[in-house]
């Protein structure tokens, strides 16, 4: 079996260095239409209904919500170390990055190359914001 | 992003902890937005909300020291010892809820405990740099005010109150307050219900844009503007608009555009508003509560329901809830319309959100309210959501027909 190794720069936006399967949602995220025992996001129209955000690496778009309810969806889902071990993201807002900030999530973003194309569900993701590199392991 | 000496020496934690936390949070801020430096904010408005996330930035910056610079307002939590008075309100997160509020206390802020700051207790002018969360202030402040703040997170808010500084980025420059969507308007709006209405498609259908509404010939009241601003940034995220003519910032359509009015637009007529009221009028029969006052009411408003109810009762199996600031209170008790309401059976709280623990007595009971952003929220087994008019008349009657 051929293991298929990428190396991709990024911006960092919240440092820190994280690793995890991929989960790719399209759709932007609210944390706090997550089970903050579980990670499972209940929001029953999205895309990723049913799946498990915690300690996944999280590729999306971006955020949604009020400002309030976005931060503590994503404290209390770190409070129990179910957060995602990182988040890549396209746009970034004021919101998801104080949302980080708080759980302690690295966070980056200006992917050299299309997120969504080059990572799937279920790759291997290693993110050093520090270095603002991304790291991709497919088998 | 380039920083003062005194700024380094905030970010070095030369000014204490809490500041240096403060200065960090914002400074992650603007290198995300490759903002070039900080810029002075004359005031703030902190989205405090009585919640875990709220309780643990609020300690780490008053532990660590921090005082605010600026004038720093708050949002409402609740008003603990009324409740517990009242229900058996769940003792854990009332213990956070008054640990929140203690917090903003020792960070020397203005514990206005009211979403709408921008009518009394913290109000800036035309053209004031601030950072302003909370969802109607926001939009309020951007465009009926005209002022400049980004669509801040309460703690970004804070963080800025207590430095007395934002990261020059988003809204604060000129280039980005431009308009990206085209609204026409081809209804005749006849009163603040019909904002909250046109405030909840409008978000919908745009969802992050910086609308212009063109057609509006009569001039939004205060409440008007309020509830388009608390309805388009709750169902959608609408940190500013434009009303030609009755908001300051731009005179005509080109120029809200900058120059570049895009071709595509959508537009508003009777149907959509009525397809609104139809989605949003969901529980009919008997109700057991009506929830005024998301966002706050204002006197006015107040002096609304007192007209409503004069010489009224309110039906045996209905709780009647007005929620509004410290402000409007002490002057709606003042000028009678507590005393009105209250002999009707209903009751006025201040300080308190109708998003909070607070409301757990009324979890599976169906109510109404003439918030839709009140029904977002999901609290409550049912809530039907109509006018003013409508739900006092349900809390008479003691059912929705």
């Amino acid at each position: 079996m051929r293991t298929l190794m990428t190396k991709l720069k990024c911006h960092r936006i919240v440092g820190g260095y994280g690793e995890g399967e991929a989960l790719v949602s399209y759709e932007p995220i609210c944390f706090y239409l997550t089970d903050p025992k579980t990670g499972v996001i209940r929001e029953k129209t999205h895309e990723l209904s049913g799946k498990s955000v915690a300690n996944k690496v999280l590729v999306f778009p971006s955020g949604k919500a009020s400002s309030v309810v976005q931060i503590d969806g994503l404290f209390k889902l770190a409070s129990r170390n179910l957060a995602p071990k990182a988040m890549i993201v396209k746009d970034v807002e004021t919101v998801l990055i104080v949302s980080a900030v708080i759980a302690k999530v690295p966070l980056v973003d200006r992917l050299e190359k299309d997120p969504f194309e080059v990572i799937h569900t279920g790759d291997l993701v290693k993110v050093n914001a520090e270095k603002c590199l991304v790291t991709l392991i497919r088998k | 992003m380039h920083l003062t000496k005194e700024e380094e020496e905030m970010l070095k934690g030369e000014l204490g902890q809490g500041t240096q936390t403060a200065i960090e949070l914002l400074v992650t801020i603007g290198d995300a937005y490759d903002a070039e430096k900080m810029i002075p904010i004359s005031r703030a408005h902190a989205a405090s909300s009585g919640q875990e996330g709220d309780l643990y930035f609020v300690e780490l910056l008053a532990n660590g020291g921090a005082k605010c610079r600026v004038p720093t307002s708050t949002n409402p939590v609740y008003d603990i010892e009324y409740f517990e008075g009242l229900f058996k309100a769940p003792r854990k997160e009332a213990e956070v809820a008054r640990k929140v509020m203690e917090g903003y206390k020792r960070l020397g802020a203005i514990l206005s405990w009211s979403c709408l700051p921008y009518l009394a207790e913290n109000i800036p002018l035309n053209g004031e740099t601030v950072a302003f969360s909370e969802s109607s202030a926001t939009p309020y402040v951007n465009s009926v005010i005209g002022a400049r703040t980004n669509r801040e997170a309460a703690q970004s808010a804070l963080a800025a109150g207590i430095i007395g500084r934002t990261p020059e980025y988003g809204l604060q420059l000129t280039e980005n307050r431009k308009a990206t969507v085209l609204v026409k308007v081809e209804v005749d709006l006849n009163n603040e219900f019909e904002y909250s209405l046109l405030g909840q498609y409008v978000g919908r259908e745009i969802g992050y844009a910086i609308p212009v509404l063109a057609g509006i010939s009569k001039h939004p009241s205060t409440e008007d503007f309020i509830n388009f601003c608390a309805m388009a940034n709750t169902s959608g995220a609408i940190p500013m608009f434009y009303i030609p003519g009755f908001t300051p910032e731009a005179e005509t359509v080109e120029e809200a555009f900058q120059g570049d009015v895009p071709p595509d637009r959508i537009t508003v007529t009777h149907s959509e508003l009525e397809q609104m009221r139809q989605e949003l009028q969901t529980a009919r029969g008997e109700i057991d509560f009506v929830l005024l006052g998301c966002p706050h009411y204002t006197l006015k408003q107040l002096g609304e329901v007192a007209r409503l109810l004069k010489g009224k009762k309110i039906h045996s199996g209905v709780d009647f809830w007005v929620c509004t600031s410290a402000t409007a209170e002490l002057l709606a008790k003042r000028t009678g319309y507590i005393d009105i309401i209250e002999k009707a059976g209903g009751r006025v709280v201040a300080d308190t959100c109708i998003d909070e623990p607070c409301w757990t007595v009324y979890k599976e009971k169906t109510g109404m309210t003439d918030s839709p952003k009140c029904a977002y929220y999901r609290r409550f087994k049912e809530v039907a959501v109509a006018d003013l008019e409508d739900c006092t008349k349900a809390a008479i009657k003691g059912k929705n027909e």
